[in-house]
């Protein structure tokens, strides 16, 4: 049973009072002599949830047992990239030395200014890439730093585009970014190969065309084969071509964006160097560029001085800034970290065995997986059956599902990306999870999960009645 | 040991005998023949990065970040050090957190669900607005997403928003690159003694102002005295009041909710995460009006199959993985676990503690200032107001040089003007606090 602790409640409503339901206290705020303020500059009182340190660290182990994590077991979210994140970063993070304010003098941070410097390098050598910003705090942001670096470029050579090429397979995050930095979106229809379609490519890219975003292998684990035409037809037209790099890790040693003739991309440091993703953040997502686009690059970068010393600068065309201040410090050190345990030998056998292991497991199952040859992903499809009900039945197998329904070229997607961190015992059981939940009865798929801390849980409900806080919830509820 | 490869990944389980078997599975002879990579865009070199033992990495790094200046750090200005208790590593950092991601599967994922729910109610509860999200990145583009909402929601006529002269330069830059797609305006008002100047603040209100934005407390440390005021400015004009605050001042000072704010914005990171470079947490909490142009993730509560209370990601409509284009931001990975940290640290102090560390803040800066404007040389606070944590302090010599020599003393302050610098009091300083003010008198003579 993967989700027993949840049971251990006497409580028929709830698995875990919430932290108000154990106990709360009203502060009144003193606003006679004692206090620091007069009234009118203070609230009149605070609840909150009082509890003592014991009572605390109960309540959170708690819910951490009714959390699954890449440690509890497979994690195969494709297009996440779950891989195990290496224990000693954490202590590296820890560094006090490293605890630094982020407006302190340069002078007096040499050390962090170290770490960022190397990290750009050692990042632009993976990708291919003349210079790297560190700032962005996730992929998202990296991908908006990009378009904004590619904006920044046209305008300053009096071009005036208004629209960037997305292919319909990409990840949501490129449409939204394109529409936040004020272009229009241009969706381009998939070839009947999976891969871009060169023809419709050819009638998307127009003197208009700003960027084409990609990700490479796309996000069914395919590889962009006509990279090199798709680059000469987006250059040809004027248009820059911006990688997106959330699928890096199938190409790690083996292929860079910048050798295929990408111009802007960025790294999603919480996939491909295995920083923890945190229930969903902090990542970081820095950006690499080619020399030609490295004076538009956010402010401030860190350059090494000729006395071997490193100072800050702000590139002479710089967009500004995308982060309040340099980014998802801790997230970098322990980029940084992975990427200098691993080396070469190890960044390398990192894709190999990302690849083997989602050829491995593809090969074991019994669901039909239309496109490939496929990377370190692979779309299957549940055909008939809803992808949605057999992933939440994969639940009771003691795996987490793919992802669902996504990307929609394949009918009921499950968009599957084991990694590199499993085991060939462990692959052997996701595919029996799959397998079983794949062939069990409607019946089953469609009441599942059973075994996990909720069971199915309502999601129209939940949207219809918005219940987002304590506050908003019923005495008795 | 020997059964795995050793210049490999330490971090790919691999025997050779499974790979072997696996290979064979798949009819291959290597994983290289894997790959459909053409030739022309195959990499063939080296990268050059040598691989370590993890003793050597970490030993490299401790060398690295042992070349930091050791410093006391008396610093503020939007990234805040507030000491941490140890209970919110060993919690935050339990592998079921840490190594989890975004909840898309709920009914396994309910311990995160629910601790982020929870913070979403302590934002709740210190703005007084009944709606929070569970994370923006920083305050910056905290700030940032709630001017593009105030532009949605008055994208008929307003497209201005209203920013104090003394915005941090970081931020304003922030928020020029969001809005510059959305074709919005960004104005400046000026400030009287460290606190919005009203009447310039109306001066430049129109029918075209969308949003005004103020800070409590400003980035100089002031109170600020006319909320309700700027409120009134921002209303009269059919904008929306966007206020910029952080966690501890919330649990002291007015409540957004009473002085008319219609969006909440700011540092949550001032608990639950120490000094780190700038990494933040951005609060957003807003108004029910304003639910559906709410950016980023909205946990919920709602009910499982056997009618237990459950908790799940909910309005993922206005999201890009659903709308695309037509999302409310872009923002996908956030700050979640930052977030359980803070929430951590909140639910560790309590009201209580809360407010006594806000009153503190008060105090200390208060008193900080004071013996700090006793030595000739120096005047502090700069502004007549009262103030949170940090101050204005005015140097009659150069405040370069004075914080120069306040380096090679030990101490780390901003220098935020020719003659001015700016000094920042928490928890974590305050036991430092007579000898900072022992090296001005000594940086003075």
């Amino acid at each position: 049973m993967i989700h027993d602790q949840a049971r251990y409640t006497h409580d028929e409503t709830k698995r875990e009072p919430l932290l108000s339901e154990k106990d709360q206290t009203t502060v009144e705020i003193d606003d006679d002599d004692d206090g620091p303020l007069p009234a009118d500059l203070t609230r009149d009182s605070v609840t909150l949830p009082s509890l003592s340190e014991p009572e605390i660290a109960r309540h959170y182990t708690r819910l951490s047992q009714m959390n699954w994590s890449i440690e509890s077991g497979p994690y195969p979210l494709g297009s996440c990239t779950m891989k195990y994140n290496p224990k000693f970063t954490e202590d590296v993070a820890a560094d006090p030395n490293a605890a630094i304010h982020p407006d302190r003098a340069a002078e007096t941070v040499q050390g962090n200014l170290e770490l960022r410097y190397r990290l750009q390098e050692y990042l632009g050598t993976i990708g291919g890439m003349d210079a790297v910003t560190l700032q962005p705090p996730a992929g998202a942001a990296g991908e908006f730093t990009g378009i904004l670096i590619a904006k920044a470029y046209h305008e300053h050579h009096g071009n005036d585009r208004s629209e960037v090429i997305i292919p319909a397979s990409a990840h949501g995050t490129n449409f939204a970014t394109a529409s936040m930095a004020g272009y229009d979106v241009v969706e381009l229809p998939p070839g009947d190969d999976g891969r871009v379609d060169l023809e419709a490519l050819e009638a998307a890219v127009s003197e208009d065309t700003a960027a084409l975003m990609l990700t490479n292998p796309n996000t069914i684990g395919l590889f962009e084969r006509d990279i090199v035409e798709i680059a000469e037809m987006v250059h040809d037209a004027g248009g820059l071509l911006y990688y997106d790099g959330a699928n890096l890790n199938a190409l790690l040693g083996r292929a860079r964006p910048g050798d295929m003739g990408f111009d802007i991309m960025h790294y999603n440091v919480h996939k491909t160097f295995a920083t923890p993703h945190g229930g969903g953040g902090p990542g970081a997502g820095p950006v690499g560029v080619v020399s030609e686009l490295e004076s538009y690059l956010p402010t401030p970068q860190v350059k090494q001085t000729d006395s071997g010393t490193y100072e800050e600068f702000e590139p002479e065309r710089s967009i500004g800034k995308v982060h309040g201040f340099t980014g998802n410090w801790l997230v970098l050190i322990k980029t940084y970290a992975y990427i200098a345990r691993l080396g070469d030998e190890g960044l390398l056998d990192a894709s190999a065995k990302a690849v083997l292991n989602a050829n491995y497991l593809a090969s074991q199952l019994d669901l039909e997986i239309p496109y490939g040859p496929f990377h370190h992903e692979f779309a299957a499809t549940s055909g008939d059956r809803d992808a949605a009900d057999v992933a939440k039945r994969m639940l009771d197998f003691g795996v987490h599902p793919p992802t669902t329904k996504w990307p929609e070229m394949v009918p009921e997607a499950m968009l599957t990306e084991p990694t590199e961190i499993e085991t060939k015992r462990s692959l052997d059981s996701l595919a029996e999870a799959f397998n079983r939940a794949y062939a069990d009865t409607d019946e089953a798929i469609e009441s599942a999960p059973s075994r996990t801390a909720a069971t199915r849980i309502d999601q129209a409900s939940a949207a219809r009645n918005p219940r987002l806080s304590w506050h908003a919830l019923e005495p008795d509820e | 040991m020997t059964a795995h490869i050793p210049d490999g990944s330490p971090f790919a389980p691999h025997t050779t005998a499974d790979t072997k078997s696996m290979l064979e599975a798949l009819e291959v002879d290597t994983e290289a023949d894997l790959f459909d990579i053409p030739a022309d865009v195959a990499f063939d070199g080296e990268l050059g990065i040598d691989a370590q033992s993890e003793r050597a990495v970490r030993t490299e790094l401790a060398e690295m970040f042992s070349q930091n200046d050791s410093l006391t750090e008396f610093m503020g200005r939007g990234h805040y050090s507030t000491y941490v208790p140890s209970i919110v590593d060993h919690l935050a950092d339990r592998a079921e957190f840490i190594t989890s991601y975004t909840q898309y599967q709920p009914e396994i994922t309910q311990g995160f669900l629910q601790a982020l729910f929870e913070y979403q109610s302590m934002l709740v509860e210190l703005t007084g607005l009944p709606v929070a999200n569970c994370s923006m990145y920083d305050a910056a583009t905290a700030l940032a997403e709630a001017t593009l909402l105030a532009g949605r929601v008055r994208s008929t006529t307003g497209d201005t928003v209203l920013v104090p002269e003394t915005l941090r330069a970081g931020k304003r830059a922030v928020l020029e690159n969001y809005v510059d797609g959305s074709g919005m305006q960004i104005e400046t008002y000026g400030m009287d003694d460290g606190n919005a100047d009203l009447d310039s603040l109306r001066a430049i209100a129109g029918e075209e102002t969308a949003a005004v934005y103020a800070e409590n407390p400003t980035v100089r440390g002031t109170i600020e005295e006319s909320l309700s005021a700027i409120a009134d400015v921002a209303h009269d004009n059919e904008g929306l009041f966007v206020l910029g605050t952080d966690l501890l001042a919330l649990s002291l000072l007015s409540e957004p909710a009473s002085v008319g704010a219609d969006v909440v914005v700011g540092e949550a990171d001032v608990l639950g995460l120490p000094t780190s470079n700038g990494m933040g947490l951005g609060i957003f909490a807003t108004k029910e009006t304003f639910l559906r142009q709410v950016p980023g993730r909205l946990v919920g509560a709602s009910e499982d199959a056997d009618d237990r209370r459950a908790y799940t990601l909910t309005l993922q409509t206005r999201e890009q993985h659903i709308r695309k284009e037509r999302a409310t931001s872009n923002i996908c990975t956030n700050q979640a676990w930052v977030a359980l940290r803070a929430a951590i640290h909140a639910a560790w102090l309590g009201p209580e503690g809360l407010v006594s560390l806000a009153e503190d803040s008060v105090r200390n800066a208060q008193s900080l200032a004071a013996e700090i404007d006793e030595i000739t040389g120096y005047k502090a606070p700069v502004h007549d107001r009262h103030h949170f944590r940090e101050f204005v302090v005015h140097t009659e010599q150069p405040a370069a040089a004075i914080a120069g020599e306040l380096a090679s003393e030990g101490f780390a302050v901003h220098v935020v003007g020719e003659h001015e610098l700016q000094v920042c009091i928490t928890d974590v300083n305050e036991s430092a606090a007579d000898e900072l003010v022992a090296a001005f008198e000594e940086v003075a003579a």
